[in-house]
């Protein structure tokens, strides 16, 4: 029970401090809406107008995926400016369990990302918003959104023992959103790179919701976006653990 | 001499400054990595959409990367001083806004020639688009004139940082409409009428045409007259931006929000 209770909380705490950044949330709408008008004018320009619900889906998840980023990659780094990361360490739950509720939060942020691209295609560029599978939609898009928040929380764990950590994290935003596919097809990348996008939750996540809206099978998609959330947090356990551990002995945690 | 002085010290020890919380190495990551990516990003975007060759967004992203850090780099001289609570001795200084704000540009324009190059040079390696070692000096000349017409449309950016607290949202928005405006990834002339009208106003639009038609073989004498309109809209978004930020700068001492906007 204290373990939802701290979930829970550190989750609306977390939603209302972001809640308060205009950057944070103009971020994760603006963007994702810019990535999808360029993506949408792509599609009509190739004569591939067909495929509008396919971009604004796969914009959407653009900025989920930077908001998790961005989110994860600041959620140590905040704690240590407000002088608040050893309170963190310090408390009885492990340091994972107090930063889970942080990332699944960021992730939850970034939901406003695909609700942006959806509706701003919907009204700018008239995307139909008929879904093939309603419910199935309704199940893949939170469960996308914690596996990678859960991702976001193995991120996290390393900004702990390295403060640059938070600026390299920023180059993932790009590679990541090429190896999942999130506009275009795996197929047309190179096929060494197959097993990067099937590393990567946001694969599974785009996959499991452009099946959900145009038609496919979602429980395969659904099954990985599980097993890489349950993976991710037996790594981000150990990871917070041993970081934890070096940030101590080294006498580095609150180093800015 | 003085104004010489202000511009090129100015301009060092603020680009020094960037060291204080980023180690060059990783400075330079982020510098190379990203463009890279962005090349590769629409490069296959445009084959999924089947819009048009790798060769269009290898040099039209290129181009937006050495033109876009003048827009934040400017932004930043305003928003970072704040942020170090340096602005009020910053603009309490008899030195000239011009040279003291252009300083400031002259590292940031720099780095972006360089990324420019590497990006064009490595993008198109992975993408297998090559161009001929003729075309650099030309393309360095387009890179330098867009440079400068982005450098103006900063000086905006800088002066409404005067105004606004968020500016990192602020260049953001404006690198974005420059990416969906200006011919980088969607051709102008597949925009609807009114916003390629308006994209011949915006800084980067001739120039990344400029940009691709050297690419293609032509000289630089052929595309003189887009990089005279490309200087054009830098000058007057220089003069807006000069103008701007003289406004803003008197309205915030008499309302005495220079550090609180």
């Amino acid at each position: 029970m204290s373990v939802l209770r701290v979930v829970w909380s550190g989750f609306v705490m977390n939603l209302k401090m972001l809640g308060t950044s205009s950057f944070f949330l103009l971020t994760s709408t603006l963007q994702p809406v810019i990535f999808a008008t360029i993506a949408f004018y792509m599609f009509k320009s190739g004569g591939r107008t067909g495929t509008l619900l396919y971009a604004a889906l796969g914009a959407g998840m653009m900025g989920v995926w930077s908001t998790t980023l961005f989110g994860s990659g600041g959620m140590i780094q905040w704690q240590r400016w407000q002088g608040t990361l050893e309170l963190g360490v310090a408390a009885p739950p492990s340091m994972a369990l107090v930063y889970l509720p942080f990332s699944l939060a960021n992730a939850f942020t970034g939901m406003y990302s695909l609700a942006a691209t959806l509706i701003w295609g919907r009204i700018v560029f008239g995307v139909p918003l008929h879904l093939a599978h309603p419910w199935l939609f309704a199940l893949a898009l939170p469960a996308t959104v914690v596996a990678l928040g859960l991702m976001g929380l193995v991120l996290a764990s390393t900004f702990v023992l390295y403060r640059y950590a938070n600026a390299l994290s920023n180059l993932l935003e790009y590679p990541v959103w090429i190896a999942s596919g999130l506009v275009f097809s795996t197929a047309i990348l190179p096929t060494w790179t197959r097993p990067i996008s099937w590393a990567l939750p946001p694969y599974w996540g785009i996959l499991a919701l452009r099946h959900a809206a145009l038609g496919g099978g979602v429980w395969g998609p659904l099954g990985m976006l599980l097993v890489l959330g349950v993976a991710s947090i037996v790594i981000s356990a150990y990871t917070f653990r041993l970081f934890e551990h070096l940030a101590r002995a080294r006498a580095t945690l609150s180093l800015t | 001499m003085k104004s010489l002085r202000v511009f090129f010290l100015g301009g060092l020890i603020s680009y020094r400054a960037l060291f204080s919380w980023m180690t060059p190495s990783i400075f330079f990551l982020i510098l190379v990595v990203q463009p890279v990516f962005q090349i590769l990003l629409f490069a296959f975007i445009g084959r999924a959409a089947n819009l048009r060759s790798d060769e269009f967004y290898v040099v039209g992203n290129a181009m937006q990367y050495a033109a876009v850090p003048c827009l934040f780099a400017m932004t930043q001289t305003i928003a970072g001083e704040r942020y170090q609570q340096t602005l009020g001795y910053i603009l309490i200084s008899p030195a000239g806004r011009l040279p003291l704000f252009l300083g400031r540009a002259l590292p940031v324009i720099l780095n972006g020639f360089f990324t420019a190059a590497f990006s064009l040079l490595v993008g198109g390696l992975i993408l297998g688009v090559t161009f001929p070692t003729s075309v650099f000096a030309p393309l360095a000349v387009v890179v330098l004139v867009s440079s400068l017409s982005c450098t103006g449309l900063g000086l905006i950016n800088a002066g409404l940082g005067l105004r606004i607290r968020e500016t990192s949202v602020l260049s953001n928005l404006l690198v974005g409409i420059l990416l969906i405006f200006c011919g980088a990834n969607v051709p102008v002339a597949s925009l609807p009428d009114w916003m390629a009208r308006i994209s011949s106003w915006l800084p980067l639009t001739h120039a990344i045409e400029a940009a691709r038609a050297v690419a293609h073989g032509n000289s630089i004498t052929n595309v003189q007259g887009l990089l005279g309109r490309e200087l054009g809209v830098g000058v007057i978004y220089a003069v807006a931006g000069l103008a701007i930020i003289r406004f803003f700068e008197t309205q915030s001492r008499r309302h005495a929000s220079l550090g609180i906007a």
